[in-house]
């Protein structure tokens, strides 16, 4: 894992459903930082514990898919260019925004990547991943952000 | 490194360490093109140590697949643990990869 010393950002918040806290996280255009960057937020949102539950997995890939898709296919991978985190943790769910600075794209174009025509190609598969693993996504307008729900359950 | 090579009588074993995702998949990629020219053209991808296959590691698998079958060859994955398996199904790759619980099954089965 290479170290590029990712500085999380967190801060208490309360609303209707009792106490919670948002989580911050601004990184570079760099695909070596993923990793890093997932373990750091999964380790902010469920703790250290080394199990292997269902939460700790879909939380996972939905930050790793789409911290993957700003970079590359927002950014550009663009050393210029940054990508913003913030994560939302509640009682009953934990939200995440991943923001790039690219122009967007538009997530009705993306083909199903479990279909006969499409199953053979490499790309294509992060959106899939977690609109499947998350329980709501929503894109902005532009389409270079992304928010994802997933739900303690 | 996060790829190794070795060889069971005429299979190739790869060996995945760590995690395959955007960061490395080129670097499994061109070992087994490497591979594939030297001759070899049964593989077995070993993914007992293995935590984490992202969309482009699966994306990565796909295209090795179709290098090695194009060339007459044939390809198994071996070791994948119960989330990767998950993913696996999910994106309904299960249905093109021959899939063992670990390597060496994967190696009985040629």
């Amino acid at each position: 894992m290479t170290s590029l010393r990712l500085c999380v950002r967190r801060s208490s918040m309360t609303d209707e459903t009792g106490p919670g806290a948002r989580i911050t996280l601004r990184l570079p255009s760099d695909v070596a930082c993923i990793e890093e960057a997932v373990a750091l937020l999964t380790y902010h949102c469920l703790g250290g514990g080394g199990d292997r539950d269902r939460m700790r997995f879909r939380l996972e890939v939905v930050l790793a898919e789409a911290i993957a898709n700003a970079i590359v296919r927002g950014n550009r991978q663009d050393p210029g260019k940054s990508v913003q985190v913030a994560v939302r943790l509640r009682a009953p769910d934990i939200r995440i925004d991943v923001t790039d600075e690219g122009d967007g794209f538009d997530p009705a174009t993306v083909p199903e990547p479990v279909t006969p025509q499409h199953i053979l190609e490499e790309r294509g598969r992060g959106i899939f991943l977690i609109r499947h693993l998350a329980d709501q996504v929503v894109f902005n307008e532009r389409g270079n952000s992304i928010c994802a729900i997933l739900l303690r359950r | 490194m996060s790829f190794s090579a070795s060889r069971q009588d005429d299979i190739a074993v790869i060996r995945s360490e760590g995690q395959l995702t955007v960061n490395n998949r080129q670097e499994l990629k061109t070992l087994v093109a490497e591979r594939l020219e030297q001759g070899d053209r049964r593989f077995v991808l070993d993914f007992g140590e293995t935590g984490y296959i992202d969309s482009s590691g699966l994306g990565a698998l796909v295209t090795i697949a179709k290098q090695v079958r194009e060339r007459g060859g044939d390809l198994r994955l071996g070791g994948l643990n119960d989330d990767l398996r998950a993913l696996f199904e999910l994106t309904k790759l299960d249905t093109l990869f021959s899939i063992s619980p670990s390597a060496s099954e994967a190696l009985a089965g040629f």
